[in-house]
């Protein structure tokens, strides 16, 4: 029988897990659709305002179950964490509460216009609307990176009567992983919409090669490809060593190095086994570890067996995530290198492997996402805020039944609600983005009255 | 400064905002059962459409806010509410995500109509629910909740949730005869004259029945000069029920704005009887605090941002003012 804080824990990483998806694809789809509507206030070409309503449709799906799964997380503190709640309240709760002020309303109160809008303020005060969606996502990156990154690397405090009071804001905010953690994930989200919409405009380019709104999609998301997949890499290797100063016991989980040993070798893939203290089969490169992680071949890299049996994280789970993630960060970097090589051989719209590599990769950014917040929230127990709580302190006085019940029906409600939504979403990328064509003219002497209804996303379907 | 009076006042605020706005648009999901065509459906959704998460952004500051400014509050009456808490977050997922799906697939529409207008109910029953639990008290020892998983399950706090659903389905008319014209804003007039009704002979109830559940409410409000001070409370909210009743039948915005100063003085009367407690029965706002500079530091975001967020919220409503049959949705 599970207890109630394994039950806890599951549902925490369930909840979020799906949660996480529609944000990462949101904050990186705001930003698309601001570009988007720049170049069409700029060139008055219309293929970008037909780009740009075909992406809104989607960005309305999405960020509806981004909004609704948010909600949940904003209780869930308090309903099965009352006691980390209470002793993070004070350093946290403001960073939340900062969250709310400067993202939540920000996004919601520009929502409606983005969405509705266009025909009733023009298209000035309509990309105003846009920029500020796109603003409020990244302010709530911000906040919420910086709350996590805080439980991961605490600082700026002091423990006063058994709950975490701040010293210094500017500290506690700017954490020694925060800075990482949020390029690095801010990045992650450009990626995962990069890879979505490349995958759209290549199974539309596979259907008509000659489809120019298909063209320019994808020609815009292959640059992304090969321009930031390889900053991500350099990113995430920053990141990685930024936690090896401060999580030195995830760093050894994640290599699945037990042994500290100088001159540690890098290894590829293997088992790690928590009970015998050994990566099993392990397939490794002699010195490498040690040269990635203290850039000098002998140097020395601490392993799990230095850290007392409780305080280790599950190097079983640890290890394989991060190889996930970076094993999709390595392919996303090739297939921009390729689109570069097409690109350049005049052959971008015309290479179908191309088009089919870039088709199968549209949801690699969500993997490598999910993938990677494992490695890190996994790699920080058994802390819940690193090194001052543990998470079998964390947990609420709720029964194990009362878990698993909500347990049963998030997983019931959220698999019926985001199965239908991720069909609609894969149905409205199925259309050909020509349809959602309006002629700006016509929108424009109209005065918003009866086209109203196209710019409606609801209406007329 | 005394920062925690202030927080408890802001928060106060943050939940009304959220009960009055969130309020009418869970309403219009509340009357979907008594309005059956599916065009006047999707045309009531459309009014809240650009509005509704917005609205709803007001229940995650009153969490989120709860959490911050008053930790020990957050944690024990999220998990004294935990059921009614998981149930109303679940039914507004299915609420929430219905203003997009319904108009993605004709076949399946109903479907989300029903996901809708239940979820709709669910998430305002359990609020009602939760406010006569919180009414009636947690029970906490040495800090840590001991009650039961149903403790808030009661004859009284029925009573409240019916009285929050009929509220909700008011706000909602009252919203929706602002918006509409001819014979569909006579359909919702005819349907609010019952409610009318209902929602006073329910606010009895739970007003005289809240003054049973504790003999200190009794005493706060029977209690010399105490009496004489408040009594134009329930006085007052008589005369506008009644004002309501009248007003139903002919009136376009003054419906809405009724509603709204029944829900004030409601709202007003519940503080009232509770102060200074925010985990009745016992343990106060300034008992579940958190530290002193944790609410300064968040109210120099809230002095800032706040102002803001008005101005833009309210410029949001303004540019989708009006009438909506006017502006051709379908």
């Amino acid at each position: 029988m599970l207890d109630a804080e394994i039950l806890a824990r599951i549902q925490f990483a369930f909840t979020v897990s799906f949660h996480i998806i529609f944000p990462s694809f949101t904050i990186g789809l705001a930003s698309f659709l601001f570009v988007l509507e720049a170049m069409w206030l700029r060139t008055r070409d219309d293929t970008y305002l037909t780009l740009y309503k075909f992406w809104l449709k989607i960005f309305a799906l999405a960020f509806g179950m981004g909004v609704v799964s948010g909600i949940v997380m904003s209780y869930q503190f308090g309903t099965n964490w009352g006691p980390f709640s209470e002793f993070t309240g004070g350093v946290i709760g403001p960073l939340m509460a900062y969250e709310v002020l400067s993202a939540f309303f920000l996004e919601a109160g520009f929502l409606g216009i983005m969405l509705f809008g266009l025909n009733r303020v023009g298209p000035k005060l309509h990309f105003l609307a846009t920029t500020m969606v796109a603003v409020g996502t990244l302010f709530s990156a911000f906040w919420i990176l910086s709350a996590n990154s805080w439980m991961q690397t605490p600082d700026g405090y002091v423990i006063e009567n058994g709950r975490a009071v701040v010293t210094s804001w500017i500290d506690a905010i700017f954490n020694p992983s925060f800075p990482y953690r949020l390029v690095h994930m801010v990045l992650a989200a450009y990626l995962t919409t990069a890879f979505v919409v490349g995958a759209v405009g290549a199974l539309h380019l596979l259907r008509d090669r000659e489809n120019r709104a298909a063209r320019i999609m994808f020609s815009m998301a292959m640059w992304m490809a090969a321009i930031v997949a390889p900053i991500q890499i350099m990113a995430g290797d920053m990141h990685g060593l930024n936690t090896l100063e401060h999580q030195p016991a995830k760093v050894a989980a994640m290599e699945g190095h037990f042994e500290t040993r100088e001159g540690a070798p890098l290894i590829l893939f293997g088992l790690p086994d928590m009970k015998a203290e050994e990566t099993r089969y392990a397939v490794e490169i002699p010195k490498l570890g040690s040269m990635i992680l203290t850039h000098d071949w002998d140097g020395k890299i601490t392993g799990l067996n230095d850290f007392a049996p409780e305080d280790r994280p599950n190097a079983t789970i640890v290890f394989w995530t991060f190889r996930i993630m970076v094993g999709v960060g390595v392919l996303m970097a090739l297939l921009g290198i390729a689109s570069l090589i097409a690109r350049f051989r005049h052959k971008l719209y015309d290479c179908k492997h191309l088009h089919r590599f870039a088709l199968i990769m549209g949801p690699s950014g969500f993997v490598a996402i999910l993938a990677g917040w494992f490695t890190t929230e996994v790699g920080r127990q058994p802390w819940v805020v690193y090194g001052l709580m543990r998470t079998s302190e964390a947990g609420s006085p709720v029964t194990a039944t009362a878990i698993a019940g909500s347990l049963i029906a998030f997983v019931v409600v959220y698999s019926i609600v985001f199965g239908v939504g991720t069909a609609y979403i894969l149905r409205a990328m199925n259309h050909d983005p020509r349809n959602a064509h309006v002629p700006t003219g016509e929108f424009l002497r109209a005065g918003g009255r009866q086209l109203a209804a196209h710019n409606n996303p609801q209406a007329g379907e | 400064m005394d920062y925690q009076l202030i927080w408890v006042l802001l928060i106060a605020v943050a939940v009304f905002a959220y009960v009055t706005l969130d309020g009418f648009d869970l309403g219009i999901g509340i009357l979907f059962p008594f309005i059956k065509n599916p065009v006047k459906r999707g045309r009531m959704m459309n009014t809240v459409a650009p509005i509704w998460d917005g609205n709803e952004t007001w229940l995650v500051l009153g969490g989120g806010g709860l959490y911050a400014a008053f930790p020990k509050a957050y944690s024990l009456l999220m998990t004294a509410f935990y059921i009614p808490v998981f149930v109303m977050l679940l039914a507004l997922v299915f609420r929430g995500v219905a203003f997009e799906f319904r108009f993605k697939s004709k076949n399946h529409q109903k479907h989300w109509d029903i996901a809708f207008s239940a979820g709709s109910i669910i998430a305002s029953a359990m609020q009602g629910a939760m406010l006569g639990g919180f009414i009636e008290g947690i029970a906490v020892e040495n800090g840590r909740f001991v009650g039961g998983a149903f403790d808030w399950l009661s004859p009284f706090s029925f009573f409240c949730a019916t009285a929050v659903v009929v509220g909700y389905a008011l706000l909602g008319t009252g919203w929706l005869i602002m918006k509409m014209e001819g014979d569909f804003q006579g359909n919702l007039r005819r349907l609010a004259k019952p409610a009318v009704i209902w929602m006073a002979a329910n606010l009895a109830v739970v007003s005289l029945m809240t003054t049973y559940v504790n003999p200190a409410y009794a005493e706060r409000w029977f209690n010399m000069p105490n009496m004489a001070m408040m009594a134009p409370i329930p006085l007052i909210t008589a005369g506008l029920l009644f004002w309501l009743w009248r007003a139903v039948s002919h009136r376009e915005k003054t419906v809405f704005g009724i509603t709204l100063g029944i829900f004030f003085l409601c709202y007003l009367g519940f503080g009232i009887t509770l102060y200074p407690n925010i985990v009745p029965p016992m343990i106060t706002f300034r008992d579940a605090t958190a530290p002193e500079n944790s609410l300064a530091f968040m109210l120099v975001g809230a002095v800032i941002l706040l102002p803001v967020i008005f101005a833009y919220t309210a410029y949001a409503y303004w540019v989708f003012r009006g009438k909506v049959s006017d502006e051709g949705y379908h």
